[in-house]
């Protein structure tokens, strides 16, 4: 076997209050197409960015043609021979293909642009990518995405790239520019071009890959798998990580007997769902299962009408919710702890208490007038109903780890008085031990009457958890039933099934 | 952590203690110096002593002619009209916004109070009406940069922009481009009698500033802004009607700069559309140097005050000086910079994000 072009090795890059990558591992040969999977979050595009130059771990070697490397800055990278492109593809629209190409490093005689030469030289690397049919001095923003993606290619090519890192570029193509895109990459590492690929279509890498890593939560979880033999199980089990413990106490009381709440009908969104109804009863916990971008969190929050419905009807204990009102949805009863906490729900230089309010202002007012200390008293309840550590109403919510900001986000909800709650990944980024507390509290606030929607990637914590599971795939409900009737495998196959190859 | 423990470890972090504490998202400010001067009060302080720092300078450069109560007066009834717009301008920051329009209303404001018509009316009634016209010219005019800005998603430097311009051309039409006076004597006697030594101008500075800060610190309305400007996102999904709120922060500058347009008027005696020429930098500048983020959410009215106090006494002591605007204009310039890199320095330190 050849040498890599490429070892990373024990690559980590810290944030402010977030480890993005935490140990990770990469070789790339010369020559093949590595894909890198991974869910939203675990560290791939952090990762691309440090390859690329944009970002600098804070540990960790990265080793090019046998030769250790600092990549400090994009302009290193791409002059060592790695070229990028970005999912947002990085080019001026108001400027020619040729000069895209050679934006930031342009033929220049004594400052002038050598334009004819810029131009010849595109239309080879052009014809080169099989496409001679884009003009060199067409305007960059009359192409179609394929054509720019192409573009982008070439620019690559005329740095010499030895190695391109593609971040999810058939997200933008139809089938048919795919087929052409794969064309592309053949010919790249026919020339021993390695590609760094990042997809989350399974079958595409099982037709492009030659071999696989998977990141998760920040970590290389595996490297090297090959792409085409690898069973999708186990590709899958990667991802999601059932490498981590769940204790999910027994469910308890019956739950069947309780009220409506909640009920969906013919809920459709253009793109996104289709046709997706169901009923929540009160006490009754619903499981949407589904991969990410199968539509499942747009469901929730079309539901909160933090969307727009195109059709159907949301009815909460027997009334109608308006269309698209997040603030009818409250008054109604409705609460969202939505995917991303800190950017969606939580004021992060405030306090716990003004976070718990926020909701309810009305609630703590007296003519406008807030009552702060009725404020605290009742985020001094809540603290010690959810066992909020450190239990200190004033402290500021950054300050927080994320199992206890999540307790503040549904300790907002439970002043309110919800009888509907709608929970986006209620576990992600909270370590194991406070995961099993958050979900007593979700049985327990169950227990209390209320209605729970729960969105989790976690198919073993969809199926502890609900009493009743939804399977989403491609914006359809592909399967409903009792939580109990359906299995971790089952669950996994209706999920992938049409992605797998 | 103890209180026992911390300073401790604080003095000798084993490496892989050092670390985690980098990693977890409790990582403690470090020190409780910083903590202080991160915290609104700490920054207010700061404020206060750069203010008194300013007076020190004031007498040294000038002694008695700045020392003295009627340049104390000076300066503050100097500091009524960007002061009040500078209290509205600091909602609209906070809540994530910006108005570049607050010059070109007070002007339209103060045309629009001195137009024959409406002193007409003020004689037939009462010189308030005046005040009230200014106050439903500069409504208006927030009203209109609200709905632009929140229902027709025009950025609001655009939207208010726009206004910048239109406005003042139309004070322009409205008195074709010259002074109007104002014609009832009690308007202008009225805001320069004196309560204790201190004109009725100043007064209504005060009271605005008071208004502010009850308004931001104790009701509903303050939470609501320091949500919107802090996280739309989050604001929006916990039920805040967004954009209802945003018009309600652009007409509540607006009215701000119908108050301070009828104190011109009080001032001056006349109704130009040359009045509030740059108004909106002062005011802008005040609030930034007052510790408001520009991003948004976080602000105090005590700091826009302490600011455009500064910033008054500053010129006090240019004029007293006998140096012309453009050295003011210049020094102002150095010191919003040197103000903002403080600031930042201060909020690094803190470990805030």
């Amino acid at each position: 076997m050849t040498d890599p072009i490429l070892r990373m090795a024990g690559i980590v890059k810290q944030f402010p209050g977030v480890r993005a990558l935490d140990g990770v591992d990469l070789d790339v040969l010369p020559g093949e197409v590595h894909c890198l999977l991974g869910q939203n979050g675990a560290g791939k595009s952090t990762l691309i960015k440090v390859l690329s130059g944009a970002h600098r771990p804070d540990e960790g070697t990265i080793t090019w043609l046998d030769e250790e490397v600092r990549l400090t800055d994009p302009t290193a990278a791409m002059r060592r021979g790695i070229a990028t492109i970005y999912q947002e593809l990085d080019l001026v629209d108001g400027l020619s293909v040729a000069a895209n190409i050679f934006l930031g490093h342009e033929l220049a005689a004594v400052g002038f642009a050598r334009r004819g030469e810029m131009r010849r030289a595109a239309r080879d690397l052009l014809a080169r990518l099989g496409h001679p049919e884009i003009s060199p001095s067409t305007e960059v923003g009359q192409l179609a995405a394929a054509g720019k993606q192409v573009v982008s290619m070439a620019r690559a090519l005329s740095h010499d790239a030895r190695l391109i890192i593609m971040d999810e570029p058939s997200a933008v193509l139809d089938q048919n520019e795919v087929e052409r895109l794969f064309g592309v990459i053949r010919d790249l590492t026919r020339d021993d071009v390695a590609v760094v690929y990042i997809s989350h279509r399974l079958e595409e890498i099982r037709e492009i890959g030659d071999r696989v890593s998977v990141l998760k939560d920040g970590r290389s979880v595996a490297t090297g798998l090959p792409a085409k033999s690898t069973p999708t199980a186990d590709v899958i089990r990667l991802m999601t990580g059932r490498t981590v413990e769940y204790v999910i106490p027994e469910r308890r009381q019956d739950s069947s007997t309780g009220e409506p709440m909640l009920s969906v009908e013919g809920l459709s969104r253009a793109g996104e769902f289709e046709d997706v109804s169901f009923e929540v009863r009160g006490g009754e916990i619903i499981g949407l299962a589904g991969l990410v971008g199968s539509g499942r969190s747009e469901i929730l929050e079309t539901v909160y009408g933090a969307r727009r419905a195109r059709t159907g009807v949301v009815t909460v204990a027997g009334r109608r919710l308006r269309n698209g009102s997040v603030s009818a949805a409250v008054s109604a009863g409705v609460g969202l702890c939505p995917e991303e906490r800190k950017s969606q729900a939580l004021l992060l230089g405030e306090s716990v208490a003004r976070n718990v309010s926020l909701a309810s202002l009305p609630r703590f007012s007296n003519a406008s007038f807030m009552d702060r200390s009725a404020e605290i008293d009742v985020a001094r309840e809540q603290i010690q109903s959810l066992d909020l550590r450190p239990p200190d109403p004033k402290r500021e919510v950054r300050l927080f780890s994320g199992g206890n900001q999540q307790k503040v986000v549904l300790a907002r909800w439970l002043t309110t008085g919800s009888r509907v709650l709608l929970l986006d990944e209620p576990t992600r980024g909270v370590d194991v031990g406070a995961r099993s507390e958050l979900y007593k509290l979700i049985q327990r606030l169950a227990d209390e009457g209320v209605a729970i929607v729960l969105v989790s990637s976690e198919i073993p914590e969809v199926l502890g958890l609900a009493d009743r599971v939804l399977v989403v795939r491609e914006g359809q409900v592909v399967h409903e039933g009792p939580a109990a009737d359906i299995d971790e495998h089952q669950v996994l196959d209706l999920v992938m099934e049409g992605s797998a190859a | 952590m103890s209180e026992k423990t911390s300073p401790a470890t604080a003095a000798a972090p084993p490496p892989d203690e050092h670390q985690r504490m980098e990693v977890g998202a409790e990582a403690v400010p470090r020190s409780r110096f910083a903590r202080i001067m991160a915290s609104s009060a700490g920054r207010n302080l700061g404020l206060v002593v750069a203010l008194a720092v300013v007076c020190v300078i004031g007498v040294i450069t000038a002694g008695d002619l700045f020392a003295d109560v009627d340049n104390v007066i000076t300066i503050l009834r100097l500091a009524v009209v960007v002061g009040i717009v500078s209290i509205g301008m600091t909602f609209v920051i906070i809540g994530g916004g910006i108005d570049l329009s607050v010059g070109a209303i007070v002007a339209l404001a103060s045309v629009w109070a001195t137009t024959v018509a409406t002193q007409q009316l003020a004689a037939d009634f009462h010189w308030i009406i005046i005040v009230f016209t200014a106050m439903a010219v500069g409504a208006g005019c927030g009203l209109v940069n609200g709905v632009l800005v929140a229902y027709g998603r025009i950025a609001p430097f655009i939207a208010t922009l726009a206004m910048f311009a239109a406005a003042r051309g139309l004070a322009e039409i409205i008195s074709d481009k010259r002074n109007q006076l104002v014609d009832d004597p009690g308007y202008v006697d009225f805001f320069a009698r004196e309560l204790f030594g201190v004109p009725v101008l100043v007064y209504v500075f005060a009271l605005v500033a008071a208004i502010g800060w009850v308004l931001l610190n104790r009701t509903t309305f303050g939470r609501r802004t320091i949500a919107v400007g802090g996280n739309e996102e989050a604001a929006r999904l916990a039920g805040i009607k967004v954009q209802r709120h945003t018009v309600y922060l652009y007409v509540l500058l607006g009215v701000a700069c119908g108050i301070a347009a009828a104190m011109l008027l009080a001032r001056t005696g006349t109704g130009t559309a040359q009045h509030g020429v740059l108004l909106e930098l002062d005011a802008i500048a005040a609030v930034v140097i007052g510790g408001t983020l520009l991003t948004g959410g976080r602000g105090t009215i005590v700091g826009t005050v302490l600011g455009v106090l500064i910033f008054q006494t500053l010129s006090n002591i240019f004029t007293l000086n006998n140096l012309d605007t453009s050295d003011q204009a210049v020094a102002k310039g150095v010191i919003i910079v040197a103000a903002v890199l403080l600031q930042q320095f201060v909020a690094k330190r803190a470990g805030s994000t």
